[in-house]
């Protein structure tokens, strides 16, 4: 099927977007009012939220989403529960799933793909499932409606890129440096290359994260890319016990740095 | 029947049977393909195999022999025979994989090496090639390993490598093979990763079993010599990952010998396990309902992993090889009855192999049977949790 014959929902919306694109990551079940982050992101100017369904080996992910995740799976998260708390989200934005494969092996990648869209989820994203392993959950997700986002890194060869971009459904999701989730002090030149070779590749939309760490680098990325992806950000701030109230500041800050790199 | 094929595996598709495949994050993946890409080439220049063969004969000391115990034998009524890999220099198998890896390491112009290490044997031979070959090493081990193997550690710091204790999770290998996979995803433009078992993504798990294939090769002739032309009729490993039960089964494959591979009760991925996807590969895997994996455990921190290489699913799925269980007591005392039979103090993991044979001699293994067991290791780095298991038990060494 052609990129033009099918656009998910997701897609259609964040096209439909007319400013640079702003997706928060929230770990479900984090705590028991998790559903409050997301809100508070989306009215803070998230344009659509990430949702990470925890695992017991999140090989992608750096300390601080590592530690999310074990403070979730604590409180005795499981995929159901996650997607049985999104029943109080007001679905006013997207919603993207990301976990690691085995989860929704276990689930069953159909009845996966008929839950997530069952809770408001319109896309998911899975780390551990590149090109090579995925076409058997690319189908199972289309014939739900759910897209299924790809990721691509610096080290991706040119030729790969453009087929990981005409197979990426909702967005393509470009990695800003090598490295696992986590805020650090890198310069945003990887970043930005990242989201050029992409812009170069796909009319898709293209959002940038892992290593968006400030205001000020996503600002700069969003010169290039058509929006960022903030995590371990909203994280550390959940995990400083910032509450909703934290997220939304925190939020806010990032939508105005976007609104200052144009719409 | 032959069975060569299905333990080829297909390198080009990264899959045995439906097991293995290519489960990482998109930045290592050009990696994995330049490791197949390189491996095959290496593994087909004979000036590369006769520069691995060089080391394996001169710094490892092989061929290691195979031991015929007597006492032992007299004792269980079936003819046992020892594959001595407790010989190698660093004290087990794993050097045999380390040295065709880090001459790999070499060759693809890498600087750094990282690896990951349960027991710690891993990491010390790991630690060895790279001092031998002037590699920086950095070395991913558990915190509960770090404490039960402080030797290890020791010897791998001496070696010149830098341990990095792993706080995450169970605090055993598997949680060390996700922080080695964590700083791998960030260096990979100048480290290479020297994966210790079949385990991971393609190709790991068939380079893995190449490199270790000497001990089943070297063990056919071995007992053909012995056995005037005949075979042994069971070929016996402990398997937590694999290599080292991988190695040795490659030898047999073609022949009649049942093919066992013992796993630890606590850490029986096919025993106790369901097809899951962890760590780069599909294969099977302690987990609870929702897919989490579980924490294995073991009295031998090498078989402490709750998964297994993805060869041995797919033999166990065809019936080529079996995968009974022992338990922690049990393989005490095998420990104690190795050495006072043989004069042989196997590790704690080889024991689970020695500790299977003393259940089922006579039983599953039937009288008169000829038994190549895989003595994989040596039990130097386990006498202090030894002296404590066994005064714990109110018995004595």
């Amino acid at each position: 099927m052609t990129t033009t014959a099918y656009l998910t929902a997701l897609e259609t919306h964040l096209r439909g977007t007319d400013r640079k694109l702003l997706v928060p990551y929230v770990t479900g079940g984090v705590s028991d009012d998790w559903i409050d982050y997301v809100h508070a992101a989306v009215d803070a100017g998230a344009d659509a939220v990430e949702i990470g369904i925890p695992f017991s080996d999140p090989v992608i992910d750096g300390p601080v989403i590592q530690a999310a995740s074990v403070r979730s799976l604590d409180r005795g998260t499981t995929p159901e529960s996650v997607l049985r708390d999104l029943a109080a989200y007001r679905r006013d934005v997207p919603l993207i799933a990301m976990t690691y494969y085995n989860l929704v092996l276990q689930h069953g990648q159909r009845e996966f793909a008929r839950d997530l869209v069952a809770s408001g989820v319109n896309g998911a994203i899975l780390p551990d499932l590149p090109l090579e392993e995925s076409a058997s959950w690319e189908a199972d997700a289309a014939a739900h409606g759910v897209a299924t986002v790809l990721i691509a890194a610096p080290s991706t060869p040119d030729d790969r890129l453009a087929a990981l971009c005409s197979r990426s459904t909702g967005f393509v999701y470009g990695m800003g440096v090598m490295g696992v989730t986590g805020e650090r002090a890198a310069p945003t030149d990887s970043a930005r290359d990242m989201a050029r070779r992409l812009k170069a590749v796909t009319d898709k939309p293209v959002l940038i994260g892992v290593g968006v760490s400030t205001k000020e680098n996503a600002e700069k990325v969003a010169g290039v890319a058509d929006g960022v992806i903030i995590g371990a950000p909203v994280m550390r701030r959940v995990a400083e016990a910032g509450g909703a109230a934290g997220v939304a500041e925190l939020i806010a800050g990032f939508r105005a740095a976007l609104d200052r790199a144009g719409g | 029947m032959s069975l060569t094929s299905t333990f080829m595996g297909d390198p080009v598709k990264g899959r045995f049977g439906e097991f293995g495949g290519l489960f990482v994050p998109e930045p290592i993946v050009p990696a994995c393909v330049e490791l197949e890409r390189a491996f095959t080439e290496a593994w087909a220049d004979p000036e590369f195999r006769r520069e691995l063969d060089g080391y394996l004969k001169h710094y490892v000391g092989r061929p290691s022999p195979v031991t015929e115990c007597r006492r032992l034998s007299e004792e269980l009524g079936v003819r046992v025979l020892a594959k001595r890999e407790d010989l190698n220099h660093t004290g087990s198998h794993k050097i045999n994989n380390v040295l065709g890896q880090a001459l790999l390491a070499k060759r693809m112009g890498k600087t750094r090496v990282i690896a990951e290490t349960g027991a710690g044997q891993h990491g010390v031979a790991t630690a060895t090639a790279c001092a031998l070959f002037g590699l920086e090493c950095v070395v991913y081990m558990g915190e509960v390993d770090v404490e039960r193997q402080q030797l290890n550690v020791f010897r791998m710091e001496l070696l010149g490598a830098e341990v990095r204790p792993v706080s995450s999770g169970s605090r055993t290998l598997k949680d060390a093979v996700n922080d080695a996979l964590r700083d791998w995803v960030a260096s990979v433009d100048t480290t290479y990763y020297c994966m210790g078992s079949v385990l991971g993504p393609h190709p790991y798990p068939w380079m893995v079993r190449e490199l270790q294939r000497v001990i089943g090769d070297e063990s056919l002739a071995q007992c053909r010599e012995l056995l005037d032309g005949a075979d042994p009729t069971h070929v016996v490993a402990c398997v937590g990952g694999g290599s080292n039960a991988a190695g040795i089964f490659a030898g047999f494959a073609d022949t009649d010998a049942a093919l066992i591979g013992v796993e630890a009760a606590g850490g029986a991925a096919i025993g106790a396990g369901r097809v899951g996807v962890v760590h780069g590969a599909k294969s099977m895997l302690l987990q609870d309902g929702a897919g989490q994996v579980l924490e294995a455990y073991s009295i031998s921190a090498g078989l402490d992993y709750p998964g297994i290489g993805p060869e041995h699913s797919h033999l166990a799925d065809l019936g080529r090889a079996t995968y009974p269980s022992v338990t922690d007591d049990e393989v005490i005392v095998a420990v104690r009855e190795l050495s006072r039979l043989e004069g042989l103090i196997p590790a704690l993991e080889s024991a689970h192999a020695f500790a299977y044979l003393f259940r089922e001699a006579g039983r599953g293994i039937p009288l008169g049977s000829t038994v190549l067991v895989n003595l994989s290791g040596r039990g130097d780095k386990d006498m202090h949790q030894v002296i404590t298991l066994l005064n714990g038990k109110g018995g004595k060494a």
